[in-house]
């Protein structure tokens, strides 16, 4: 076989091409962490869609635990000073 | 929580033996008598085939595994190491074309039959996505992708062996049952790069697996939560849902 006859490349030519074929191993790694740093970003973002979805949901079906609002008052519960003085 | 821990120290052991192989090949083992410092893509190009090839066939190994218990996560599985396995498998090919024209002037040969044949399995593995894409339901999608990855896979060591068989070498055999040809540090070399790229295989697939988990977890958790609308408005995927 003429190919296998071929005579080893000098070393400053043969470094490129060994250089090359390392670099499309970093390449492919560089390549395939950006893809999955994206889709771990995309399913974050999907995460906190889904969980201001059901906040919203919750705040609908329940208002009173909508933050912010006022907890409803229960029998036993301690009233504070003001508030007892208007229950009088 | 103990997932997470033990793919930190497959990275950790990943890292270490990709170090150590490096190592070897750039200060360790002697320069090729024929080919000299370009013979050093050896080191990288042939683990990263026969790595993409065991793929292959854990792949279809997998396979056999879901279409005997029906259960999805065997299909996740060989869906993952086949990916990765052409992923593997393009970069072997990129890699051999550049050792091809350096050591033959040519960036390939249509008359070597182990080159032909590793392009024919990749492009025969290269179906596998666009065949899952095609099939919408999920049960049908993972049982047809199951049944052709297993016919891929049986493909692989069959195709191995016609080329060992087959006479018109311009790949010299370095690699034998009966010990091969290669010198003491060159093998010592070999088979750490082989376990290191093995282990980077390893590594990648569980972290890709942990990642489509997480993803097909949180679709659930639309589903059972929002109803299915929510989740059919979510694109079509090749990856099993």
């Amino acid at each position: 076989m003429t190919l296998l006859a071929a005579p080893a490349l000098p070393l400053h030519t043969a470094g490129k091409y060994v250089a090359g074929a390392y670099i499309v191993l970093v390449v492919m790694l560089v390549v395939y962490v950006g893809i999955m740093a994206l889709r771990t970003s995309r399913t974050r973002r999907e995460l906190s869609e889904l969980r201001q979805e059901l906040a919203d949901r919750e705040v609908r079906e329940n208002p009173a635990a909508a933050p912010g609002s006022p907890a409803p008052v229960r029998r036993g519960d301690r009233l504070a000073e003001p508030e007892r003085e208007v229950a009088r | 929580m103990s997932h997470a821990r033990g793919l930190r120290g497959l990275i950790f052991a990943t890292i270490a033996m990709t170090m150590a192989a490096l190592a070897l090949v750039f200060f360790y083992a002697p320069l090729d008598a024929d080919q000299g410092f370009v013979q050093k893509i050896f080191y990288i190009h042939v683990p990263m085939a026969i790595v993409s090839l065991c793929g292959f066939v854990l792949g279809a190994l997998l396979a056999i595994g879901h279409l005997r218990t029906g259960d999805r996560k065997w299909d996740l599985r060989s869906y993952v190491a086949i990916h990765m396995s052409l992923i593997f498998g393009v970069a072997a090919l990129i890699m051999g074309s550049i050792w091809a024209k350096a050591s033959w002037g040519h960036w390939w040969v249509w008359d070597d039959p182990t080159l032909v044949s590793f392009l024919i399995v990749l492009l025969l593995f290269a179906t596998y996505q666009p065949l899952r894409f095609a099939i919408e339901d999920p049960e049908r999608q993972a049982r047809y992708a199951s049944v052709f990855a297993v016919v891929a896979g049986a493909f692989v060591p069959l195709n191995f062996i016609a080329v060992r068989l087959s006479q018109g070498f311009v790949h010299p055999r370095v690699l034998t049952l009966t010990g091969g040809n290669l010198p003491g540090s060159m093998r010592l070399t070999f088979t750490v790069a082989v376990l290191a790229v093995a282990l980077l295989f390893a590594t990648l697939c569980i972290f890709e697996l942990s990642a489509k988990r997480t993803r097909i977890e949180l679709r659930r958790l639309r589903r059972e939560l929002l109803g299915d609308d929510a989740v059919a408005a979510l694109r079509r995927s090749a990856a099993p849902s």
